[in-house]
């Protein structure tokens, strides 16, 4: 099947920055693809640009197999990372204003049931909480009935329990036979969420892969950490690659059952061990030395 | 766009009061100031006097001057007090009562004081002198409230529209509202009209409702027609608005924004006579408040309900009026930028 979204070098410089650094990748239809990274990797320049926010330096991006026309506007949603909206007005009276700007559109009491809006309603846009919030931007970006919807950090700044409520309401929305692209610096999200990744880093793309085939490709495996004072003597003797930090022996070994058989048989201590299977964080860890997080 | 831009202007209370409030008291303030009877037009400073509050009758100055309409006359027991308030321009001319010689003081650089001084030389001449030949003019007079009215609601016309389009749309690029829009199918020709259309219209909601509310307190006279009037009002809304949309075309910057409306209003106001005529000004002066629509405003406007005009008779205001908008207008899409 053809690719619904198709990237080719795309780039966004700033007068003194690349933002964004020749990227290409293609997004088959009904995926959730995500774009992880750090702050400032430049994944909502590149987000933007593909939305036709701001235009880019080079590079191409092609929707269902063209350059972009008038009626992408119609036929994708997108939710902002930051959006103000038109003020003194309530929710389903903001979700009914955007609903008029587009020919071809979802009822607004299915977007009130699908995005849980349906208590909050009748509230004033600007008085409703952060996870409230970003379910009405989700319900706004659904009200042309997308077939490619795009989320900016869809989960910054709320609490797990809000952050999970959001996901579960995406995840319906995926089911529903829609292509989403999201960009997020959350592990966690990306994992729960992505059936396929492109981590960006100072503008480009590093590595592309589902989330398991990430860690299968760069981190196999497992992680064994232990106390430093657990470990009588020098680390540099141990038969795995290891890190210190703050007390804790980080030991990265290929078979976890073998790792521990050897430490054993070196006398290591193994209370208070903990361990790790590998993840997101340590394929970014891998592929650049630093932390998502940093 | 247009009934959310109206549910602003209507939900936001504060504002929305202030829009009908403040054009009524400036109106309800000049007809107390200019309509009742506690106004003079001249402050005389009389001594000796024991009171401040003086009777006409018990003055002790030329008949003539003292039956003077406009003048006030204010009681001081001595000389210093009365020349320490005339110094102040708190009082335009000081006389002494009851002197033989007439004596009086005067600053030579008042030109108010200047005409009581002459006032006061015109009274002394005795009964029965040539003076000229009286013609009194008949008919209905213009009240200064009715030459001013039109110049307030013009003015907060002006306000209403340069802020209402013009700083609001720059907060709103600023803010991310206009990048939202811009993510869906609206056009910026379609944003700015929508802009445009809600602003007049509720210009025009304002105007009149606070034209009944003075009409009420003071009964203007309209010599023409309502409906030219309507017509020239509108068209002064949509210039007037069109210049607000066209300062917002770009700018995210709140600061400059308002700089910049407030460098368009303040000669716009001064310039096109909502306070004062420009006769006698010099011919620059002039000729730069033809370049004003709310000269043309005000001229239409004041011209149909002072002199009965009609809309063929101030046609050309009209269309300064209407070629001000579609220059701002046109301009205003061309330069228009959802973001930057």
């Amino acid at each position: 099947m053809d690719p619904i979204l198709e990237v080719r070098d795309l780039v966004k410089r700033y007068k003194t920055v690349n933002a964004v650094n020749g990227i290409s990748f293609s997004i088959p239809r009904g995926i959730c693809f995500g774009l992880l990274g750090p702050n400032g990797a430049g994944k909502t320049t590149a987000l933007e640009v593909i939305e036709d926010i701001i235009p880019p330096t080079s590079g191409e991006v092609l929707y269902d197999g063209a350059p972009k026309s008038p009626s992408f506007r119609e036929e994708v949603g997108i939710q902002f990372q930051h959006t103000s909206l038109l003020h003194f007005m309530t929710v389903r009276e903001t979700l009914v204003t955007f609903q008029k700007l587009y020919h071809k559109t979802e009822s607004i009491d299915f977007l009130i049931d699908i995005c849980r809006l349906r208590d909050i309603q009748g509230q004033m846009n600007n008085k409703i909480s952060g996870g409230q919030a970003q379910r009405m931007l989700l319900a706004l970006a659904l009200v042309n009935k997308p077939k490619l919807l795009f989320l900016d950090e869809p989960s910054t700044g709320l609490d797990p329990q809000a952050r999970r409520y959001l996901w579960d309401i995406i995840l319906e929305i995926r089911e529903k036979g829609k292509t989403i692209v999201l960009t997020t610096h959350s592990m966690d999200e990306a994992e729960y969420l992505c059936d396929d990744i492109a981590i960006m880093d100072h503008g480009r793309i590093i590595a592309r892969g589902s989330p398991a085939e990430l860690i299968r490709a760069h981190c196999s495996g497992g992680t064994i950490s232990l106390p430093r004072a657990n470990v009588r003597m020098n680390p540099a003797g141990l038969p795995f690659p290891y890190r210190e930090v703050n007390g804790w022996l980080h030991i990265t070994v290929d078979r976890v059952n073998t790792g521990i058989e050897k430490l054993l048989a070196m006398h290591v201590d193994l209370n208070d061990m903990k361990v790790h299977s590998p993840n997101l964080e340590d394929v970014f860890l891998r592929l650049t030395g630093r932390s998502l997080r940093e | 766009m247009f009934k959310a831009r109206n549910y602003e202007f209507f939900r936001d209370k504060a504002a929305f009061g202030w829009n009908f409030l403040f054009p009524f008291l400036i109106i309800a303030g000049f007809g107390i100031i200019f309509g009742g009877g506690g106004y003079s037009g001249f402050k005389v400073g009389v001594f000796p006097a024991g009171t401040e509050s003086l009777s006409r009758a018990d003055l002790k100055l030329p008949l003539k001057f003292a039956d003077t309409e406009h003048l006030e006359f204010i009681g001081f027991p001595t000389l210093e007090q009365g020349l320490e308030r005339l110094k102040h321009h708190k009082i335009d001319f000081l006389v002494r009562q009851g002197s033989p010689t007439g004596q009086y003081w005067v600053l030579e650089s008042s030109p108010r004081g200047y005409i009581v001084e002459r006032l006061y030389q015109a009274g002394l001449i005795p009964e029965g002198t040539f003076v000229g030949e009286k013609i009194a003019v008949e008919g209905d007079s213009i009240r200064y409230i009715d030459w001013l009215f039109p110049g307030i609601l013009a003015m907060n016309m002006m306000f209403s529209a340069l802020w209402g389009v013009g700083y609001i749309i720059v907060r709103y690029r600023k803010n991310g509202v206009l990048k939202r829009l811009k993510a869906t199918p609206l056009t910026a020709f379609e944003y700015m009209t929508a802009q445009a259309l809600s602003r007049i219209f509720l210009l025009l909601f304002t105007l009149a409702i606070v034209w009944a509310g003075s009409d009420l307190l003071f009964s203007f006279r309209v010599a023409g027609s309502y409906l030219d009037l309507f017509v020239v009002f509108f068209l002064g809304a949509m210039s007037l608005t069109s210049i607000g949309l066209l300062l917002a075309a770009r700018g995210t910057s709140e600061e400059f924004a308002s700089g910049a409306l407030n460098f368009i209003a303040w000669p716009m106001m001064f310039l096109s006579e909502v306070w004062f005529s420009l006769e006698g000004a010099p011919d620059w002066v002039k000729t730069l408040s033809q370049f004003l629509p709310l000269t043309h405003l005000l001229q239409a406007a004041r011209k149909i309900m002072n002199d009965g005009a009609t809309l063929v008779d101030v046609s050309g205001q009209c269309l300064a009026m209407l070629a001000t908008a579609l220059a701002c207008l046109v301009l205003g899409a061309v330069l228009f930028s959802w973001n930057e």
